[in-house]
């Protein structure tokens, strides 16, 4: 029944003829060529945005176990803000609204737009996760980092931290995954990424079947990869005998 | 192969163990067994098919494919026939062709060489022109002067294929900007972040009446292409293939096909009585003339 044609990736983009060897030579590209290239904007995209999140992730779920009542509800109103409102309507806030109000705004590339607007998304999600790591460790751990004479950064660097980040790398790798995928909506704002490349080539090409199981398998394959550099280093940092650490 | 078989084994039992009802094969007989025939529609085509929302649909494809129905109907000597209507979308509708959800689609689909293998086509109802919209204070009038700047066209469709044909043939270069659908993409030119917005030439029209000042954008330049675009229904079914034809150019001779054109492109359409405001064009006049269902790869020749 299915009969596969895998050479239409080898077709020049523009007249549709098929290239020898698949790659577009002088300036003309095939749709090989094409695909390499949104998987790139996909995997740009996610890691920046990844950055981005882990930054600003990391810095409101520290604030947000501080004794500060000002620092904690900073935070919160981040992480709420940015939990609550879908990520299609934050990227589409940052690429259509926010300009109209800031007119220099306009300049700047959809790209950086969409690194933010991911970014500042999942930095939500992070910092809870983040948050609930900090509160997972006794309380005595704090208030022995204290009397030891650290500050109160000193006791969240050399104390709190280092335990708090292994327990929660598990959920941290889904969210580096979810990245991957939830960059998907970079298409709305014209990132010519995997999923504007299917929607696109499947129309030109009349080939859907081929198209989406290619970008299938590229999703797959990054957030995959993703989860082994994930398991890599969770074994590298692992200490025998801490919460999560061992053991098993 | 398996198709193959089943279709032979399909004709050879119609045309050996029923030879009464040898007239009636294929789309033709499942109409007349189930009493129910699905029509696939668009949300969004322009003035070709659109929905009024509630699960209604309309468009000048729509009520052409409903005129064509009667037309079955008659021919069948049924007592009633049931539409269905069926949304569908750019991504599903052959493969919804292919395996019997729907029976016949009235929506926006070009007639070309690739989907031939797939599906069939009745006779060409409507000539679509890829052009090219502007504000109407920019001072843009041709395709050269887009060299350098940021073009709009929708995700999913046909039109940057055509204009990159011409940014190789007029040695210009300009930013692919995509907007989601087609409303997103006249955003894009609204707000600034494109200079032109590349699409068919009714859906063009029929945004720019939908705007808020309608007199700030205009349609411009050269076409950049033509494509057929025409009802679908499934690939060797002649029998129903030639009721349809038959129907469509009946109106085509009678004039009625112009009427109708009139009622969906000249007059205020609902739901929210806009006019899209674009007449007949000379290629669409010609395919009413000479009814044919010739690929768009056949219109490029000429």
């Amino acid at each position: 029944m299915v009969d596969w044609d895998w050479q239409v990736f080898c077709k020049d983009t523009i007249d549709g003829n098929i290239v020898p060897g698949c790659f577009g030579r002088s300036g003309d590209i095939t749709y090989l060529d094409w695909l390499l290239s949104a998987w790139g904007w996909t995997l740009s995209v996610s890691a920046l945005a990844l950055l981005v999140a882990l930054a600003l992730g990391s810095l409101m779920g520290i604030l947000r176990t501080t004794p500060n009542r000002w620092l904690v509800l900073l935070g919160n109103a981040w992480t709420e803000l940015f939990r609550n409102v879908p990520l299609l309507v934050q990227i589409f806030l940052w690429y259509h609204v926010v300009p109209a109000l800031i007119p220099p705004l306009r300049d700047v590339p959809s790209f950086i737009l969409v690194v933010m607007g991911l970014g500042l998304f999942t930095s939500a999600r992070i910092s809870e996760q983040v948050r609930a790591g900090i509160q997972s460790l006794a309380g005595g751990q704090r208030m022995a980092g204290l009397a030891m004479g650290f500050t109160l950064p000193q006791t969240y660097r050399h104390v709190l931290l280092p335990m708090a980040y292994r327990i929660i790398i598990p959920p941290l790798t889904s969210e580096s995954m979810n990245i991957i995928k939830n960059s998907s909506v970079a298409f709305a704002v014209s990132i010519s990424e995997l999923t504007l490349f299917a929607l696109q080539v499947q129309e030109e090409t009349s080939r859907g079947v081929e198209v989406y199981l290619a970008v299938t398998g590229l999703y797959f394959f990054s957030a995959f990869a993703i989860n082994r550099l994930a398991l890599f280093i969770e074994n590298r940092v692992r200490v025998p005998g801490m919460i999560g650490g061992g053991g098993h | 192969m398996i198709r193959c078989a089943a279709v032979v084994a399909f004709i050879s039992l119609t045309t050996f163990a029923m030879p009464a009802l040898a007239q009636d094969t294929g789309t033709l007989k499942k109409i007349k067994d189930s009493g129910s025939v699905t029509m696939g529609v668009r949300e969004s085509s322009g003035g070709l098919s659109f929905t009024l929302g509630d699960g209604k649909f309309a468009g000048f494809h729509v009520e052409l494919c409903q005129r064509a129905l009667a037309d079955v109907h008659q021919q069948l000597s049924m007592a009633k026939l049931d539409i269905k209507y069926q949304p569908v979308t750019s991504q599903n509708r052959i493969p919804l062709m292919q395996n019997g959800t729907v029976d016949i689609e009235c929506g926006s689909t070009t007639n070309n060489a690739a989907r031939q293998k797939d599906v069939s086509f009745a006779v060409t109802t409507y000539v679509e022109e890829v052009r090219i919209a502007v504000k109407a204070n920019s001072g843009i009038t041709s395709i050269g002067q887009l060299n350098g700047k940021n073009v709009a066209t929708t995700t999913g469709t046909t039109s940057v294929q055509h204009l990159r044909k011409h940014e190789r043939g007029a040695g210009v270069t300009f930013n692919e900007v995509y907007g989601k659908d087609h409303a997103d993409s006249f955003l894009l030119l609204e707000s600034g972040r494109a200079e032109a917005f590349v699409m068919d030439g009714q859906i063009l029209a029929g945004n720019i009446a939908k705007s808020k000042n309608p007199h700030d954008f205009k349609i411009v330049g050269e076409v950049l292409a033509v494509e057929p675009i025409a009802i679908m229904l499934r690939k060797d079914d002649p029998d129903f293939k030639k009721a349809v034809d038959a129907s469509l150019a009946a109106m085509m001779e009678s004039g009625e096909m112009a009427k109708i054109y009139d009622k969906w492109f000249m007059q205020p359409i609902p739901p929210i009585n806009t006019r899209i405001g674009l007449p007949a064009s000379d290629a669409t006049q010609a395919a009413w003339a000479a009814p044919n269902d010739k690929p768009m790869e056949d219109y490029a020749k000429q």
